[in-house]
């Protein structure tokens, strides 16, 4: 079991408050990911609830108890780290057997679990090397068999794949997010990797300067975007941002239209641009435009489109896809 | 860059000091080897012939040597238990936030700037003074007998004098490695649920070994040449109670003129120091493998 209950969390260092009052619910088996940008909080959250950092006031409650003041190995969390933080000087085997080790656990019971793991993970032919042995898929697979041993309520996650290249990290992701469909246990994990947080989220926390500013499933996300800043940090390419006219004929202060959300013509249509780079990727194209009147805009189009440089076009946005929103980037209903 | 020509060049550009550097050692061991061979002594000039292994077999079979062979040891374990143990504690503690840590930590130092000859006289004319000193003050003002320590306990008042000036050195090697141990590694044995000592013995101190590692050896190679010390307070006595092996060495040389059985005393101590290094490596070398 493993419910996550944070009652008004608070975070100051000296004088800055690093998380100026936090509540959320995350149940029993969600996967939930915080995501913001680089010094949102969002790592100092995951510390806090997994007790390496002292609440400056509020409640964290694990299945009902509040464990504000519990030491981190009574929380009974466990983490994986950004560095991996495998002790060195010990096998893979005993890195893994670690905790269990502290917890006072026979040999038999340390051995079979730990075989268990290294099955799971495919470590069994690594268990008597060290760490520094290994790749960083081997390291990051231990420091996961090391936080699932001890059979936690929760696995916190403080962006594990950052150390990763591009294509272990799609292994990885994978990799986690199949971990969480065999386990069901809760998962908290921390990215600053909007697309990390749209493929394993059941929810997504965004994060910004120690506020919550958006809770919601990851289409909810996409597609309803609570405040300007959150609508500017899901998906990618960002959205576009719109003022003026273009505004006024929403009745709003500004509009935010997606790059994949445009129908592009050669000839006519809403806002006339110059393409100033195109991007061919094959399955899709970013052109990066010039719209007369706005400015500098991103916008995707599906398959090969034969454009290029300098050539002259017309962006109309589908209707229903226009997000509005007020003079404070609050979002306003759809037209 | 490595063509045959530049590395000839190389060679032959650092040939020059690399036998520079090779007569530096070589002459002075061999002119000693030579030495401890003759019967050279300083009162009968002139008198010089050569009398084989002589000279060994007196310095070897002379009881002093194994006396002395004993305190050297005696002294260098000590010493070097005291600081590993006592550098270990005092860089954890100042590894601490705490208050006036940079004031702290100079004066941890300090000791190890001070020379040994200096060190020898402040220990024994203000520290350990049967009369005057300050610690038979403290045991006088407490109501116990002051402690003649140079005639009651003279081994174990060089080896506090030596910890003391040797303590800054570890705690410097050994405050250095903690700092380089990574938060992380101590916040994830945290989440396994080990305490402060379970995370020292697993994870603090296993980081240590090749720091450690440094220091014993550095260390063992000074300590075995000990000697202001011995001859500032004590003068190896009462009886052979402080000489070490570089103590007895001067005593045959400069106290008996016998620069014959002195010659012989060094290379025995040369023997003994290779001896005791070979064993080291041996024995702790491999930490510094990585």
């Amino acid at each position: 079991m493993g419910a996550i209950r944070l009652e008004n969390v608070k975070k100051t260092f000296g004088t800055i408050d690093v998380i100026p009052g936090v509540d959320l619910d995350i149940n029993d088996g969600e996967f939930v990911v915080f995501v913001g940008p680089s010094g949102c909080g969002k790592s100092t959250l995951l510390r806090l609830i997994a007790g390496l950092e002292d609440v400056t006031d509020g409640k964290i409650l694990i299945d009902g108890i509040d464990v504000a003041n519990e030491p981190p190995a009574k929380r009974g969390l466990s983490m994986v780290f950004q560095s991996y933080a495998l002790y060195p000087h010990m096998t893979v085997y005993n890195n893994i057997a670690f905790g269990l080790k502290m917890a006072g656990e026979s040999k038999a019971v340390i051995k079979e679990k730990v075989q268990n793991a290294a099955k799971i993970l495919n470590l069994t032919d690594y268990l008597e090397r060290r760490p520094g042995a290994l790749s960083g898929g081997q390291r990051q697979r231990v420091a996961i068999g090391r936080a699932i041993v001890r059979n936690p309520a929760a696995f916190l996650f403080d962006e594990p794949l950052s150390n990763l290249d591009a294509a272990l990290r799609v292994n990885m992701r994978l990799e986690i997010t199949g971990l969480h469909q065999d386990l069901k246990t809760t998962m908290i994990y921390v990215t600053h990797d909007q697309v990390e947080a749209m493929t394993m989220a059941d929810k997504i926390v965004v994060l910004q300067a120690g506020r919550v500013e958006q809770v919601g499933k990851p289409m909810d996300l996409y597609s309803n975007p609570a405040n300007k800043f959150v609508a500017g940090f899901i998906g990618s390419p960002k959205m576009n941002f719109l003022g003026g006219d273009y505004a006024k004929k929403h009745n709003c202060y500004e509009i935010g239209i997606r790059p994949e959300h445009f129908t592009i013509s050669t000839e006519s249509g809403d806002i006339a641009a110059t393409v100033k780079i195109a991007e061919h990727l094959g399955a899709e194209t970013y052109l990066h435009i010039n719209a007369d009147g706005v400015g500098p805009m991103t916008v995707r189009a599906t398959g090969e489109v034969p454009l290029s440089e300098h050539d002259k076009i017309w962006l109309t946005p589908e209707p229903d896809r226009i997000h509005r929103f007020d003079a404070q980037g609050t979002a306003l209903a759809k037209q | 860059m490595s063509t045959r020509s530049s590395t000839l060049t190389g060679r032959i550009m650092s040939a020059p000091s690399i036998i520079g550097l090779f007569l530096w050692m070589i002459v002075p061991l061999g002119m000693t080897v030579y030495f401890s061979f003759l019967r050279y002594n300083l009162l009968e000039p002139g008198m010089e012939e050569w009398i084989g292994t002589l000279n060994y077999e007196f310095f070897l079979t002379d009881p002093a040597f194994f006396a002395s062979l004993a305190n050297t040891l005696l002294l260098v374990g000590s010493v070097l238990i005291i600081t590993v143990i006592g550098g270990v504690l005092l860089g954890l503690m100042l590894d601490q936030p705490i208050f006036g840590r940079g004031i702290l930590r100079l004066l941890v130092i300090a000791p190890f700037f001070i020379m040994p000859t200096v060190n020898a006289l402040v220990w024994k004319n203000l520290l350990m003074h049967p009369v005057s000193g300050m610690f038979a003050w403290i045991a006088n003002s407490l109501g116990f007998q002051s402690i003649d320590w140079f005639s009651a306990a003279p081994l174990t008042a060089i080896i506090i004098m030596v910890s003391w000036q040797w303590l800054p050195f570890a705690v410097l090697i050994l405050l250095t490695a903690l700092q380089s141990l990574d938060r992380d590694q101590k916040e994830a044995a945290q989440m396994d649920g080990a305490g402060p000592v379970s995370i020292f013995f697993y994870i603090t101190l296993p980081h240590l070994s090749r720091a450690i590692t440094v220091v014993v050896l550095i260390e063992t190679i000074f300590l075995l040449t000990v000697f202001a010390e011995i001859f500032v307070t004590t003068g190896g006595g009462p009886g052979l109670a402080t000489t070490n092996i570089a103590f007895l060495v001067y005593t045959q040389a400069l106290l008996q003129y016998d620069v014959g059985g002195a010659s012989a005393g060094g290379i025995v101590a040369v023997i003994l120091a290779n001896i005791v290094a070979i064993f080291l490596i041996r024995l702790i070398g491999k930490n510094l493998d990585s």
